[in-house]
């Protein structure tokens, strides 16, 4: 099979970067070394090409309607034009089909960027619900749009320096707000857990922004150190923290879901009647060693599992997100079965980082 | 990135990608190749073998693990374990950037004739190539 590519494969290539086959993609792991990459992120500016990802627009009288029926989250948290809103996206029985950020734009207008892996079931997914509900709206999949991630304490400064005239504009961005500039769309968002934006834009426009940011001093960041930050900041990856068979609130996720207003909502009659009896909590390896995806972890209240594991480069031990029986407290110290050991891990709080600082 | 320059011609290489280093006093000396640690990425623990272990050829002895995955090691030869390196415990990037000198661990072989008969730098070399295609 062909691995599709993004805008910028030849801006990889040219940058040296090392290729893999990512869920189809052919994207950059690393331009050379992994934890530079996520130092450099951490303590000045890095970008992403997160091209593959997926942007969704949704048009239409009613589609406010449609939204707060689709989502679990409450997209009445959206009033002013370009709010942003992470929320899952559910099955009947609560499972997970995707994560996802919407934003506002104005009653006839929401945009939503899905994950890559699941766009076209997303997609698939919202057009049978809109059949029945919504019929008028329009769903448009922006297969024509790339999308640059520019993450970093010093992200801003070097984004204006990138795009002259667009600091007017995007400096007063508060975080989870997004704002159109000609025929770019600047979001303050990311999956870092630093300050930064995403840029989505014309594919045809990305190779020149992409050498823009270079020439800013910005440097390329590949997928390796992408999961490395991310995991630092506690956020979820679909598909290895939560899934079809997961609910949100077994995915540390109940913080997006709105269960207090009236609104029904797809997937809300599961997640009132089934208990709960797992949760999403952090791990810190106390020996020396790597903590995996799927290692077993050993609890006084029973056995869980680690659904993302790996190195932290600014803490220096290695770090998890693991499932594990609801009675598991902060603080417990767990079993974690690495080949023919078990190591001692200790229950944390996540995140791990925020803002190039460890909280651990 | 490797060519054929960057392959030591003194030391003997395995299909798993370790070299070997023949010493004076009969032990061998044991690393992964610059081939290895490039595809592994950016190293961050290693995990020896006990010293005084008996160790059986292609038996899985010890574990280099990058940000991105565990690799496991295999055995070169029949042998005991003599030493194990405790500057990677500290500096596991040392296997990064400079493999054939950043050693895991020395073995004395039962048999000697046994290391002989390792690939030696041309024969490991073709072996890369192919993999590369």
């Amino acid at each position: 099979m062909t691995l599709k590519q993004t805008p910028l494969n030849t801006a990889h290539r040219a940058m040296g970067a090392k290729m893999v086959d990512f869920g189809g993609w052919d994207m950059p792991l690393h331009y050379g070394s992994q934890l530079d990459e996520h130092h450099q992120v951490r303590r000045d500016a890095g970008m992403f090409d997160v091209s593959h990802m997926r942007t969704v627009d949704i048009r239409g009288e009613g589609v406010r309607d449609f939204l707060r029926y689709l989502l679990a989250n409450n997209v009445d948290k959206l009033q002013s034009s370009g709010k942003a809103l992470y929320s899952c996206l559910l099955r009947p029985d609560g499972g997970v089909i995707d994560d996802l950020i919407v934003y506002f734009m104005n009653e006839m207008w929401f945009r939503i960027v899905v994950n890559a892996g699941t766009a076209d079931k997303d997609i698939a997914w919202m057009i049978e619900q809109a059949t029945v509900r919504a019929p008028q709206l329009q769903i448009t999949s922006r297969n024509e749009l790339a999308m640059i991630a520019v993450q970093g304490p010093n992200a801003a400064a070097k984004l204006w320096l990138a795009l002259p005239g667009s600091q007017k504009l995007a400096e007063g961005l508060k975080p989870f707000n997004a704002v159109e500039w000609d025929s770019m769309f600047i979001a303050r968002t990311g999956y870092t857990g630093e300050d930064g934006f995403e840029i989505i834009l014309p594919a045809t426009a990305a190779p020149s922004v992409w050498q823009s940011l270079n020439d800013a001093g910005v440097k390329p960041i590949g997928l390796g150190a992408r999961d490395t930050l991310r995991l630092e900041a506690g956020m979820n990856l679909y598909g290895h923290d939560m899934d079809e068979t997961i609910n949100p609130l077994e995915a540390g996720l109940a913080w997006t879901v709105d269960l207090v207003s009236e609104r029904d909502f797809i997937g809300k009659a599961a997640l009132v009647t089934n208990p709960r009896t797992r949760k999403l909590v952090g791990l810190v390896l106390q020996d020396r060693g790597v903590l995996r995806d799927h290692q077993v972890v050993h609890c006084s209240h029973g056995d869980g599992e680690i659904t993302s594991g790996s190195f932290s480069p600014t803490l220096n031990q290695s770090i998890a997100l693991a499932r594990v029986p609801s009675a598991v407290q902060v603080g417990d110290t767990a079993q974690v079965a690495i080949r023919d050991k078990m190591l001692a891990a200790k229950v944390v709080k996540y995140p791990f980082v925020r803002n190039g600082k460890g909280l651990i | 990135m490797s060519n054929s320059n960057s392959l030591p011609g003194n030391l003997k290489y395995t299909a798993s990608h370790e070299w070997v280093k023949k010493e004076t006093d009969g032990t061998i000396t044991i690393g992964i190749t610059q081939h290895a640690q490039e595809l592994l990425g950016d190293m961050v623990f290693v995990e020896n073998p006990a010293v005084g272990r008996q160790l059986k050829a292609k038996e899985e002895c010890a574990v280099a693990e990058s940000v991105k995955a565990a690799a496991d090691i295999y055995a070169p030869v029949t042998g005991v374990v003599v030493a194990v390196n405790p500057e990677l415990d500290n500096a596991p990037e040392k296997i990064n950037t400079e493999p054939y000198s950043a050693w895991m661990f020395k073995m004395k072989p039962d048999n000697a004739a046994d290391v002989d008969a390792l690939m030696d730098a041309a024969a490991y070399q073709s072996l890369v190539d192919n993999e590369a295609h």
